[in-house]
This record gives structure tokens, sequence and C-alpha cells, in this order.
């Protein structure tokens, strides 16, 4: 079962303070990703979900409960069982509500700065890049820098980012926020898409339940307190192999 | 793709105006260590140029450039006698501040052993050597005179008939060289009316002697020139300036004239030892201390200026450690940054010292030694400097890039 997962998370807490000014924000929080479902991330603000995606996506250290990706323990209570920086860059794509966007960084160099950084010749990941930033419709706007494009047009190229290293896990905090409903529907169906060929996992932490009908599985956090709710309706991936949403070959 | 080069394009106008203004700092500092070089030269230059092996000079004195120093014109035949010494000549050198064209004219005065030495050494940027025993005059280019102007000093005129270049005295005034007897005869110059009243004293005196009233001749003869008294000693000279012959021995004929008891004698190498550390040495402490300070200050504007563009940067680093980069690319990212600043600053020292020191009113010295010395400590300047920031940039969490 383990190594048909994605993503699995065993009984994770996390504490923030001591004593008076403790702040319980997860609670024994036990899910699973299997390989190509991505799941969404219901609840209201301040219920945990960011601290989840953040754990999962090895940036702070739970307090106690497990972390495997693939099959493979990478985080065990607060110590780590491999280089969390490295085997970030290497197998998580992160799409957050703001862009976040180098500022110093064209649209074209924020994408391909990802691949270097993952060891990826500057010329084979500038053309990845504009693979993927011709597929998302902003690659006429490839040599501006991130001030001069909207909100949207950022948050694409982010998009485009997270998918750059072709992952094993994508993790995206509400990122449809900025983008209209076609396009928000497009980046929602692409995760799906993705995670299904590549046999990729995803957390997709969302308040738009327009298209909670492209998730495998949806999770509500309450207090910090993780349940499934109902398995959707149906799986969308099945329905997604059309011309507009059609995954740039590099990316497979 | 390099990181900091993309946010130096990014941040291009604040950061060349933060390389322009470490640059003049560091021209300061370039410019401290070149006129701590200039003192030394200009304090050696006459002792290398000139080019004697001995100077002698008045006894229990440090002259004739640290202090006075007065020897009889007749102790350049006693030298010259000396076995191993080939040739000796005179040398008389003061400093003189007069008024010309209604201006204060500052000018150390040379005067060289007329007709051994015309001058023929001195590194002429125009003119030619003195051709006359008087009434010509060779001056330093910092002095302003042009060719075949005229100078009144004392009584006299003298033609400006030669421009030379970088003969100043330690104290950095320009030189004017004439011949000794010219130099003489502007040292001791004295005005007809104070003549008038000497000679009037004089008789006065000599009125109250016995044997001035016997002798009428004499009081004729106290009408004379001071420099004609039979009594009085002719005008002395600053120094003798010997030569020792080729395969003599040198220590030898030092020792034979140290043995007089009313001379001094000293090396070529003795006379700068006497210069360098006496009268250039607090200047060139005070000048040390004060390259020290500023490239202490250098490093501490340098170190915020550096920290201050990390701030900046931290939500950058930030999302480039959760994008997984290497705490070695932001390292790099920031060490480049800090030597391209320094390196950029460097080179605009330069430049701006190029085209300002030669119109500072000391004679600024830069030597290649010097130029890779500040190269070096610019270097490690950059480098320290940036620790500050580094140090910054290593504590930022990737979570802040997910915060605001």
């Amino acid at each position: 079962m383990t190594e048909s997962l994605a993503i699995e998370t065993r009984e994770l807490s996390k504490v923030y303070g001591s004593g008076r000014t403790e702040v319980v924000a997860l609670r024994q929080a036990t899910l699973q990703v299997p390989k190509g479902k991505v799941v969404a991330l219901l609840g209201p603000s301040g219920s945990g979900k960011s601290t989840l995606l953040t754990i999962v996506g090895l940036v702070i250290e739970p307090t106690s409960g497990q972390v495997l990706i693939n099959g493979q323990l990478v985080v065990d209570g607060a110590s780590a069982k491999t280089d969390l920086r490295s085997y970030r860059r290497r197998h998580i794509g992160f799409v957050f509500q703001k862009a976040n966007l180098i500022p110093f960084l064209s649209a074209i160099e924020n994408v391909q700065v990802a691949m270097e950084l993952n060891g990826v010749r500057s010329g084979k990941a500038r053309s990845r890049a504009i693979e993927l930033l011709k597929y998302f419709g902003v690659v006429e706007r490839s040599h501006d820098m991130p001030a001069r494009l909207s909100g949207g047009e950022q948050q694409r190229v982010a998009v485009a980012r997270a998918l750059a290293n072709d992952p094993q896990v994508l993790l995206a905090d509400e990122p449809t926020a900025a983008l209209d409903s076609q396009r928000a529907k497009q980046v929602m169906e692409l995760f799906a898409k993705i995670a299904h060929e590549q046999g990729a996992g995803g957390i997709v932490v969302t308040h738009d339940h327009r298209f909670l009908d492209v998730f495998d599985t949806i999770y509500e956090m309450e207090d910090g307190v993780l349940h499934e709710r109902s398995p959707a309706a149906g799986s969308f991936v099945g329905s997604l192999a059309t011309e507009d949403t059609k995954v740039p070959e590099g990316a497979q | 793709m390099n990181l900091a080069i993309k946010d130096v394009q990014h941040n291009l106008g604040r950061f060349s105006l933060t390389a322009v203004g470490i640059g003049m700092m560091l021209m300061i500092v370039m410019g401290m260590a070149g006129i701590y070089r200039g003192l030394i030269e200009d304090a050696t230059l006459i002792i290398n140029r000139i080019d004697g092996d001995l100077w002698v000079v008045q006894r229990d004195t440090r002259g004739p450039f640290a202090e006075i120093s007065r020897v009889p014109e007749t102790l350049v035949y006693r030298v010259q006698a000396v076995p191993g010494i080939s040739s000796a000549r005179e040398f008389v050198f003061h400093t003189i501040q007069r008024q010309h064209a209604g201006k204060p004219l500052r000018m150390s005065v040379l005067g060289l052993s007329w007709p051994t030495d015309k001058g023929e050494w001195l590194p002429l940027v125009a003119g030619r050597p003195l051709a006359r025993n008087h009434f010509e005059i060779i001056v330093d280019k910092t002095l302003g005179f042009q060719l075949h102007e005229t100078i009144k000093l004392g009584k006299e005129s003298y033609t400006v008939v030669g421009i030379a270049t970088g003969m100043v005295s330690s104290g950095g005034d320009g030189m004017g060289i004439v011949t000794v007897s010219d130099s003489q005869a502007i040292q001791f110059d004295t005005v007809g009316e104070a003549l008038r009243l000497e000679r009037s004293a004089r008789e006065r005196r000599s009125a109250a002697v016995d044997i001035f009233q016997n002798q009428p001749q004499l009081v004729e003869q106290l009408a004379h020139p001071a420099s004609e008294l039979p009594a009085v000693s002719s005008p002395a000279i600053s120094a003798v300036i010997a030569r020792v012959a080729p395969g003599a021995n040198m220590a030898q004929a030092q020792e034979v004239i140290a043995s007089w008891g009313d001379v001094s004698v000293f090396t070529k190498s003795g006379q700068e030892d006497l210069l360098l550390q006496g009268m250039v040495d607090k200047a060139r402490r005070q000048l040390g201390m004060f390259r020290a300070l500023l490239t202490i200050i250098a490093a501490v504007i340098m170190a915020l200026i550096l920290y201050t563009l990390t701030l900046d940067k931290l939500h950058s680093i930030a999302l480039l450690k959760l994008l997984g980069a290497p705490n070695r690319t932001i390292l790099g990212m920031l060490l480049q940054q800090a030597v391209a600043l320094g390196a950029m600053g460097y080179g605009i020292a330069w430049l701006l010292g190029r085209e300002l020191f030669p119109y500072f009113p000391r004679r600024v010295v830069i030597t290649n030694e010097d130029l890779l010395q500040l190269f070096l400590i610019v270097f490690a300047i950059s480098v320290l400097s940036s620790l500050l920031g580094i140090w910054r940039a290593m504590r930022v969490k990737p979570t802040e890039a997910l915060m605001g």
C-alpha cells in the first residue's frame, strides 16, 4: 500500500510555543494521497491547512508524526531523514496564493531558475521554460519582469515554475485565487492531469468550491483536526484529455 | 544563470551609485597612500637626484635638510683633498617666502656649484640648464612660472631658463635652482637702508674704541659691505657634497672627514634615514593612521550597504530556499555582489584619482605596489563586509516566503 502512495502523513502534530502561549496547529493528522491523485484541503482560515502543507512540503518540521513520500520516510518527528532542501528541490512543486516570483528575474528566468537549481543545463531549462510559458499563455511576456505582469499572469508563471522539474509532489495553497474562472479551471485540471500522467500526488488548499469535482478526495480541517469529507463524485481525470489542456511533452 | 548579475541588472542605478560612493571613499584611501608615498619621494628626491656619496655638514647637526647647517666655503677644498674623494662641490639649500605678482611665493632655493654643476641632471620639461653664473634660474613647474619670465628676489631679477618637474622639497615647496653665489645673494640679501643703518652703527661703535681713533683707515674699512670685511667670514654654505672615486674605500674617506672637529659626515643612505626618521616620520605616521581609519570606515560603510542590499532581498532569498536553492548558491550571490561592488569601487577610485590627483597641492605618487596592496585590501574588506549580510541571509527561513 505504502509504495502506491505519493504522499503519506502519519499522525502529524505541530505545536507552536509552549506553556501559556502554546498553540496546537495540527493534531494527529493522517492523510494518504495515492500516486496519480490530487486531493483538496478545505477549511476555515487558521484551521491548520497551511501548516500541514508546509510540513508535507518539507519546509517546517512537525512536532511529532511522520511524512513519507513515494513510500520513503523523509521526516520523523523533528528529525529529517534526508537533506530536506535538496529533496524539496528535486521532488516538490509549490504554488502559492500569491505568485511569489523573484522580482529581479524575468518571467522566463523565474521558471528557468527552478530547473537550473536542480542541475538542468541553461539551454535545456530555457527551452522547457518557453514550452511551459507557451502552454500557460504567457510566452509573449517571457522577458517582462514580475512587476510588469498582471496578477493572473504572475500566477501562471508561478504554476509553470512549480511544474518545471516534473515534481512527484504538487502542493498548492489557493493557486486560483488570482485567476479568472476559466484559467482557474484549467489550472485545477492541469494539476489533476499531471498527477495522473506522471504518477505524482497533489494537495491543493482551496476555498473555491466550483472545481471540487476535479479532486479525487476532499479533506476538511478544523482546529488542526483533519478528516476526509467524502470521495468526490467520480474521477475527473478521465475526461481531461482535451486539446486545450494538453501538457507539453517535456512535462511528461 | 548568474543570480548576482541578475539582481545587479535589476537594481543597476542603485548599485552604480553605491559603487560610485564607495569608489570616492576608496579614492581618498588611495590618495592618502599616494600622499604618503609622495612625501617620502619628495623628501629623498633631491638626495637621490644629486647623487652625492658623502654629505659633509656642520658638526653635530642633521643638516642640510633636517636642520640648518653652516659650513665655510673653503671646506670644499679640504674635502677634495681627502684620499679616495674624486670631486667635491658646494651645496646651498634654504626656503624663502616672498611676494610675487601680489601673491605669496614660497620656494626652496637650491644652489649649484658653478661651473662644475650646471643642473644637467635636473629633469627639465622645458628650457635648458644654467648657462651663466648669475641671474638665471630653473624652477619646478609647480611654482607656475613660464619660460623667460623674470622673478625679482631681493635686489636682483632672475630669468627663468628652465622648467623642471618633480623638484620639490620635503615640505612640498617647489624648488628654484640657481648658482651657489646667487643662492647666497638671495639668502643674505639686505636692503640698502639696513646697510646704511648698520654702517653708521659701526662708525658709532668705533668712536668708543681707541684703535679706530689712531687708525682712520680702519674706519674707512668699516664702510665696506660685510662680505668684504676681513674680520667677518664670507657667507657660509649649507653642505659639501663629495663623490668617492670608483674603487676607493668610502668608509675610509668618511672616517677621515669625521675625524675633523668642525664637521659631521653622512652617507647618502644616512641622509635619507635622517629625513625619513626625522622630519617625515610624524607626517608618515599621521597619514598611516588616517589611511587605516579610512580603510576601517570604508569597510563599515560597505558592510552597512551590503547588509541593506541583503535586507531588500530577504524575501527573494527565502523564496530561493523554498525552491530548494542550496546555501552556497545564496552565499555565492551575496559574495559575488560584494566583490563586484568592491571591484567597481576600486576601478572608479583609480579612474577618479588619475584625473584628480594631479590637481592636489602636494604630489600624490601611486605606485603599482600600492595599487596591488589596495586591491587586496578592497577584496578583503568586500568579503569581510559581506559577512553581516550573509549571516542575515543564512538565518532567513523558507517559510518567510509564504508570509505577506
